[in-house]
């Protein structure tokens, strides 16, 4: 059972990670920088209740504040640029970040253990749910409540005239400018909401995995945040969480039986998905 | 309401502008016309804040308006259609209006969080009275990408309205339309200036222009050629020259 709460955990997760990108994505925008705030997120979740010993839920709040804060600074400068420069721009900054933690050391004494990042060795000992007693249903549980908050939020949006100006500004800048639409504060916002929730996300992570290097944060992590709306069709938050299911619950996990084959066939059934789908799972079919 | 002052707007070598000076009255209908080429769709987009000038200013109710972006221009009184009509597809018609809440007005009346996140219950009466006058209230959950051409035009049209505009530019607002649509947005013309709106008209089709217009400049190569009123254009010698083809009287 443990097997299933933990692929439940990674879900969730993820989930939020293609949260943050579908909120963008709905602007137009393609970031591969949410796997940096999603690292931003789990350093500092990590090192708040690490080293500051923070209970979990205000060191969450502290992530999501510094994967906003982030956001909303790389906002400014990078959604001057579009299209595939914008994809560099983010991919680089995601890289930077990457390569900011591979270099970061910040340990303090504990006891008779030094604990705190060391680079390349990564942030060992995160231990705030075992040391609390928790049990894996419970942080299953606990990691679902962002989760469900976070679609919340971005189902609100939708339902709002801010999500109807984000699908505005994503389909036509221009007509969107005409009709008095901010652009840059538009596109910031929705950057800034995608960095808070992808923070949350790293700071759940950080804890389930209680171990975190900067290897886990790299381009892949980055392509899977922006596969996931994409797959899952940005006509609602569920397709997201849909293509969540569907790449990890089914493809990574389900194909693990198959070896080595597994990557080749990852790719062939996204391919096939897309094909089939051409605007994600709950998009509209083909040729609507 | 609008003066133009030489303005200009180059693009590379090319002077899609020239020093183009101009000047509309409250309440007119102003006719913009000139051969394809001429710099008209320039000038609006000049004006809307699409495309920064060259040289040379734009006073709108007496104030310089150059350093403002287009949202800012919106929110200040100056609305627009698209000679390509563009509205946002994967919307619906009501939408595509929500969306253009964004009049002095509206920001006055709705705090930023009703405005932003509230429901939709707030701007149903102001919508509703803007698919009425484009006659769109049946369509209103249908996608703009659904509708005919002609309901499309009129959707672009109750959008910029949606801005509350004073000066409202219309770039080629009956291109494409055919003859009994061309009598229905003179109609909707005609009665947007009984409301007080002044309107900047972009437009090849002679029936329109001269039909509802006060006053009228010819546009070539980006330089104003002539100005009057409709009639005056139409006895024009270097207008028939440039425009109307030419022919003896």
């Amino acid at each position: 059972m443990d097997f299933y709460f933990g692929l439940a955990q990674l879900i969730g997760v993820h989930t939020l990670l293609g949260l943050s990108a579908y909120i963008v994505l709905l602007t137009g925008q393609v970031s591969l920088a949410q796997a940096g705030f999603f690292a931003v997120g789990a350093y500092a979740a990590g090192m708040l209740t690490v080293l500051a010993g923070w209970h979990l839920v205000p060191a969450l709040g502290a992530s999501a504040l510094c994967g906003g804060a982030l956001a909303c600074a790389v906002g400014f400068p990078a959604l001057r640029v579009k299209g595939l420069m914008l994809v560099i721009a983010t991919l680089a900054f995601g890289e930077g970040v990457r390569l900011f933690f591979f270099n970061f050391d910040y340990q303090i004494a504990k006891g008779e253990l030094k604990v705190g990042p060391v680079g390349g060795e990564g942030f060992r000992q995160i231990r705030f749910f075992p040391e609390n007693g928790w049990e894996t249903w419970e942080v299953m549980l606990f990691i679902w409540v962002f989760v469900a908050g976070a679609m919340a939020l971005l189902w609100w949006f939708d339902r709002s005239r801010y999500g109807a100006v984000l699908r505005a500004v994503g389909e036509d800048e221009l007509a969107a400018q005409s009709v008095g639409i901010n652009l840059t504060a538009v596109k910031v916002s929705a950057m800034t909401v995608g960095g808070a929730i992808a923070g949350v996300g790293g700071g759940l992570y950080a804890h389930y995995t209680t171990h975190i290097e900067h290897a886990s944060f790299n381009i892949l992590l980055a392509t899977f945040a922006i596969a996931y709306p994409i797959v899952g069709g940005l006509r609602s938050v569920y397709g997201t969480l849909l293509a969540v299911i569907f790449v990890q619950g089914i493809l990574v996990e389900g194909l693990r039986f198959m070896g080595d084959w597994r990557n080749l066939l990852f790719g062939a059934l996204i391919v096939l998905a897309m094909n089939l789908r051409p605007s994600g799972i709950l998009g509209k079919g083909r040729h609507a | 309401m609008l003066e133009l002052r030489s303005l200009a707007r180059h693009f590379g070598g090319v002077r899609a502008v020239d020093g183009l000076n101009l000047t509309v009255q409250d309440g007119q209908i102003f006719g913009l016309i000139g051969p394809n080429g001429s710099g008209k769709s320039t000038t609006v987009n000049v004006i809307a804040g699409l495309l920064p000038p060259t040289a040379g200013t734009i006073l709108f109710r007496g104030e310089d308006i150059g350093p403002l972006p287009t949202h800012r221009r919106l929110r200040a009184g100056i609305a627009r259609t698209f000679q390509n009509i563009r509205l946002f597809g994967q919307l619906s018609v009501w939408q595509n209006l929500w969306v253009a809440q964004n009049s002095a007005e509206d920001l006055a009346r709705r705090g930023f969080f009703t405005r932003w996140l509230g429901g939709q219950s707030g701007v149903r009466d102001e919508i509703a009275r803007l698919l009425e006058f484009s006659g769109l209230a049946h369509k209103q959950n249908e996608l703009a990408a659904n509708l005919a051409f002609g309901e499309q035009r009129r959707l672009e049209l109750a959008r910029a309205l949606a801005a509350r505009p004073k000066l409202l530019l219309l770039d080629e607002p009956a291109a494409g339309m055919n003859s009994e649509e061309v009598g229905q947005l003179r109609e909707r013309i005609l009665s947007l200036r009984g409301s007080g709106v002044t309107i900047l008209l972009v437009e090849h089709v002679m029936e329109l222009v001269m039909g509802v217009t006060d006053r009228i400049a010819v546009l070539n190569f980006g330089q104003k050629i002539a100005e009057g009123t409709p009639a005056e254009i139409q006895a024009h010698p270097a207008v028939r020259k440039a425009y109307l083809g030419g022919e003896a009287a």
